[in-house]
């Protein structure tokens, strides 16, 4: 601070000097024999005007011109003051729209544009299998999982990578050595070189060693977060055992807290090969995800290449079986943020729009007060301030509104992405959501940005001569040519204003309408009163289909005697809870295929015999299983009418056969039942049912109960008859059906909430704006309306006059809007489901409220208008 | 605005000059700002009009160029305290300087003057 007081000494001392010259002057005036009054003007008169000498000597100073910026800045906040509403108004629109913009880049740059945090993330690449089908691609499974014999002979035979790792998910149950708490947790099989390969050291021990990467291996890696949940972060951990699935694991080591690749669900870390020496051998069984590193100096088009050519070897070579003839890739950040970069990038535009119409909002706001201040500028103008001081001090005022809603957006930002990280599930864990400078960076541009576009339109126009002059030659005139500009200016402002708005208002319709759509769609079962819950039968304690067998049917008979109980049931998955597994068939009566032609494949369920009439899934025809369906014999199935339709669609297919390549045995079609979704919002598939009893041990099941009242207070009971039955059984994802359709709904319920969030902030932006303008214009036509009425028009002809001034815009606007809706919609066709991009009846509905909206806002000055007194019109002029 | 530009013309007309004619003036004694305008005024029978806008900058630069000091003295007439400029050593030097430059100058303009008058 001393040299703010050394600068504050100089002006006093500046000052006192003028000052006791001066008063010397007077002195020598009043010598002359000048009368004492006359005195005082003719040294004024002599010396100059002192204020002007002070700036010119101040002027010598090299601080001078940030003296000047501080005083345009105590200005600034002098008339910012003077004028409350406005200011709170316009620093708050900021606010809203910077806090959003920021929110949504701190999201954005954490997802898809900050590295990764592994060693050398730009080589890291995951690498796919890819069928040619395009049925297929166009369901979405462009990106399959890899065959862990692919992925071996990836490993060996190619040279373009510098290592392949690999790893899928792999549910067990979590036991402890005396009798813990049972627990269903996500765990990894990941090949020992996936640590060393992404450039994680254990925390604590060490990661698998390649001898340890081998068919019945028995070690574990514990990440971070169930280190401290389950294990209190006691280290010694290490070196213990814990229990999968009933068999002992030996701990040797735990990840970073930082490392939650794939994603935050994933617990702990079994080695690759561990599934078993048999399941690696296939090249059809797609569950594995490659994790690959490129070569230096080497483009990954050519390593690929090398990987695609060995692929489609495998694929002559098992011409019969599901392998792919080709590979596809993306970069490992892509992968991870695969589900969120489109919604991202739409609802950075939808705020890019609102944050547009906010700075326009503020910039018309500023052009309306700047017409109020016009005598105020030409008074300064013609005092000597030059037309850039003038701009400067009015961009001093935009960047003072902008930098006040900036300071409280961010800060509003940080309470806003936590939210909104909070919410959007698809978001990729492994990469930590936090702003960072390169976001304050931004967030500041976007303050300057915004200053600049809402100040500077503004303040040109408010300072150009002919607007000066016309003040200052103001006399008496009906509509100032100066101020016909402004209200061009503003006029153009609003149309543009509308127009963003009604491409918000589209997009957000068109979402909506496809989210009520998905909202709707029937899954094909009953949703009301139905619980579902999943466990897993250890294939170590329930070692036959016997035990298994026992253990089911004891626990259904069990909970059908409960009290409130409708119905109970027992299935692999649930309807709308996910593609789960498929199975690939073939139809014994029908003529062979021919040779490379891939098999058709179907979901895989299981059903006890209670499944289907506990769900209320309709039977074609045909029967249910029976408690006689078991154990293999006779070997029955039920299929969905997809499947019928699919593959039957001429004969009657009760008595035909499907040949499961799954347990490579042929199954009699004893039963047809109506489709369900396996997720809402993706079309049908055909869908094979096997009995639940059949002696198969398919590891998860699903068991799902309707009850009569609230499904959820069924839970606790139904839980603790499990553990009852067996006190080593976890129990998870205990969901209501309501649920799981909700929790698959729930990005798009997120980003159809924002983008419609964001265009309803627009719209009311947008009318506040037109209800502005044309207040303003009104006060300002008020003598001309005056003449008028004076000269007989009618009151309903000055309304009219009036509404269409204001509607002008906005039909001009709305126009603009449309056209730019039909480009801009094509961003979000994808998004759609069940709505075309055109949708008429969204364009319709939008184009009405936009219409509806902004008549409301001119009525009010129109009504107004119609009120002015002619006489007392004139005399204001 | 157009009276505005006049003024910097000139001012940056007078600079120069402006600059030599206070430092003769403080050489000889200290002064006050009132004075040196009243000095030069009076030295030049009114010819140049002292502008005080280009008097107290001059006098600021000067001092920020280390030429002059200031002081706030009690003037010995009037009883009370007036901020006196007083020449430095280094002043000196310039004053000499800007002196020759400056009759180097007038001897040129007057060369060329002459001639072109003889010739015409």
């Amino acid at each position: 601070m001393e040299w703010w007081w050394q600068l504050r000494k100089r002006d006093a001392d500046m000052e006192r000097e003028l000052q006791s010259d001066l008063d010397l002057e007077e002195e020598e005036q009043r010598e002359h024999g000048v009368s004492p009054e006359e005195a005082r003007y003719a040294a004024l008169r002599a010396f100059g005007n002192p204020t002007l000498i002070s700036e010119q000597t101040r002027a010598v100073w090299t601080w001078n011109g940030f003296e000047n910026f501080l005083r345009d800045v105590r200005i600034s906040i002098r008339t910012l003051f003077r004028s409350p509403g406005f200011s709170v108004l316009a620093v708050l629109v900021m606010a809203l729209c910077i806090g959003a913009a920021t929110s949504l880049f701190t999201v954005m740059r954490s997802v898809l544009l900050r590295p990764l945090p592994f060693r050398d993330p730009d080589r890291l690449v995951m690498i796919y299998d890819h069928f040619r089908d395009p049925e297929h691609n166009d369901q979405g499974f462009n990106y399959n999982p890899v065959a862990p014999a692919d992925y071996l002979d990836w490993r060996a035979q190619t040279h373009g990578f510098e290592d392949m790792a690999a790893w899928y998910y792999w549910p067990p149950n979590l036991t402890g050595e005396h009798g813990e708490l049972p627990e269903m947790v996500q765990a990894g099989g990941g090949s020992w070189n996936l640590f060393p390969l992404l450039g994680v050291n254990a925390a604590i021990g060490r990661t698998f060693t390649e001898s340890e990467d081998r068919p019945g291996a028995n070690v574990a890696l514990l990440t971070w977060s169930l280190f401290q949940r389950r294990f209190g972060g006691d280290s010694s951990i290490v070196g213990r055992q814990i229990h999968l699935n009933g068999k002992p694991y030996t701990v040797v080591g735990v990840l970073p807290k930082w490392f939650t690749y794939p994603d935050a669900e994933v617990q702990l870390w079994v080695p690759y090969a561990h599934i078993g020496a048999e399941v690696l051998t296939h090249h059809e069984y797609h569950f594995s995800r490659v994790v690959a590193r490129l070569r230096a100096n080497v483009s990954l088009a050519s390593a690929l290449s090398q990987v695609e050519a060995l692929q489609y070897q495998l694929h002559m070579q098992n011409l019969h079986a599901p392998v792919a003839e080709d590979v596809a890739a993306r970069s490992l950040i892509e992968d991870l943020a695969r589900d969120v970069k489109k919604p991202l990038i739409i609802l950075l535009c939808a705020v890019g729009c609102m944050l547009l119409i906010g700075c326009l909002n503020v910039a018309n706001l500023m052009v309306a007060r700047s017409a109020a201040r016009q005598k105020e500028i030409a008074i300064c103008s013609a005092l000597g301030a030059r037309r850039i001081t003038l701009i400067r001090i009015q961009l001093i005022e935009s960047l003072l509104i902008s930098m006040a809603g900036g300071i409280a957006g961010v800060v509003l930002s940080l309470a806003a992405t936590n939210w909104l990280v909070g919410l959007w599930k698809d978001l990729p864990t492994a990469l930590n959501i936090h702003p960072d400078g390169v976001v304050l960076a931004v967030a500041c541009a976007l303050v300057f940005g915004a200053a600049l576009l809402a100040g500077l339109l503004p303040a040109i126009s408010s300072t150009s001569k002919s607007a000066i002059a016309e003040t200052s030659s103001r006399t008496y005139c009906l509509t100032a040519p100066g101020s016909r500009a402004r209200t061009a200016l503003r006029k153009t402002l609003l149309t543009v204003e509308i127009a963003t708005t009604v491409v918000l208002l589209i997009a957000a319709g068109l979402l909506l309408k496809s989210f009520w759509r998905l909202h709707t769609t029937d899954v094909g079962c009953v949703t009301d009163n139905v619980l579902t819950m999943r466990y897993s039968l250890p294939g170590k304690k329930y070692d036959s289909p016997a035990k298994a067998n026992a253990f089911n049917e004891t626990l259904l008979e069990r909970v059908r005697a409960m009290p409130g109980v409708r119905a109970a049931a027992l299935g692999t998955i649930a309807p709308g809870a996910g593609y789960g597994v498929d199975d690939l068939f073939t139809i014994p009566e029908h003529p062979r295929m021919a040779a490379g032609a891939p098999p058709p494949e179907a979901l895989f369920r299981t059903a006890d015999p209670g499944y289907f009439s506990a769900l209320q899934i309709p039977l074609l025809s045909g029967r249910f299983f029976t408690t006689a369906d078991r154990n293999g014999r006779p070997k029955t199935v039920i299929i969905s009418d997809q499947l019928r339709r699919q593959y039957f669609p001429e004969e009657n297919p009760l008595g035909q056969h499907i040949h499961s390549m799954r347990s490579n045995a042929d199954y009699e079609i004893v039963g047809i039942v109506a489709d369900t979704r396996y997720q809402v919002g993706l079309p049908d598939m055909a869908t094979t049912y096997f009995p639940v009893l059949g002696g198969e041990n398919s590891t998860g099941l699903t068991f799902v109960v309707r009850t009569a009242g609230d499904p959820l207070s069924i839970s606790i009971p139904v839980q603790k008859l499990v553990a009852e039955l067996d006190p080593q059984l976890p129990v998870s994802h205990v969901l209501t059906m309501q649920q799981i359709i909700e929790q698959s709904l729930g990005n798009a319920s997120l980003s159809t909430s924002l983008v419609l969030g964001f265009a309803v902030m627009s719209l009311i932006l947008a009318s506040v704006g037109l209800y502005g303008v044309l207040s303003y214009l009104t006060i300002q036509r008020t003598g001309e309306i005056g003449v008028r009425m004076a000269l007989g028009a009618q009151r309903g002809e000055v309304v009219r006059l009036v509404l269409v001034n204001g509607l002008r815009p906005a039909f001009y606007g709305l126009v603009l809007g449309l056209a730019a809706s039909v480009g801009a919609v094509r961003l979000i066709q994808s998004m759609l489901y069940g709505t075309s991009p055109l949708d008429p009846a969204v364009f319709a509905c939008v184009a009405a409220s936009l219409l509806i909206v902004a008549a409301l806002a001119c009525l009010v000055p129109a009504w107004r208008a119609s009120r002015i007194d002619p006489m007392q019109a004139l005399r204001t002029e | 605005m157009s009276s505005m530009c006049k003024t910097q013309e000139r001012a940056a007309l007078l600079q120069g000059t402006l600059d030599m004619l206070i430092l003769r003036t403080l050489l000889y004694g200290p002064a006050h700002g009132h004075q040196i305008g009243k000095h030069i005024q009076r030295t030049t029978n009114d010819f140049l009009q002292m502008q005080h806008g280009s008097l107290y900058p001059a006098l600021q630069r000067l001092e920020q160029k280390g030429w002059v000091i200031s002081k706030w003295e009690v003037a010995p007439d009037r009883n009370r305290e007036f901020k006196y400029y007083r020449l430095t050593a280094q002043g000196k030097k310039q004053l000499v300087l800007e002196q020759s430059k400056w009759k180097r100058m007038v001897e040129a303009v007057a060369r060329v003057l002459s001639t072109a008058a003889g010739e015409s």
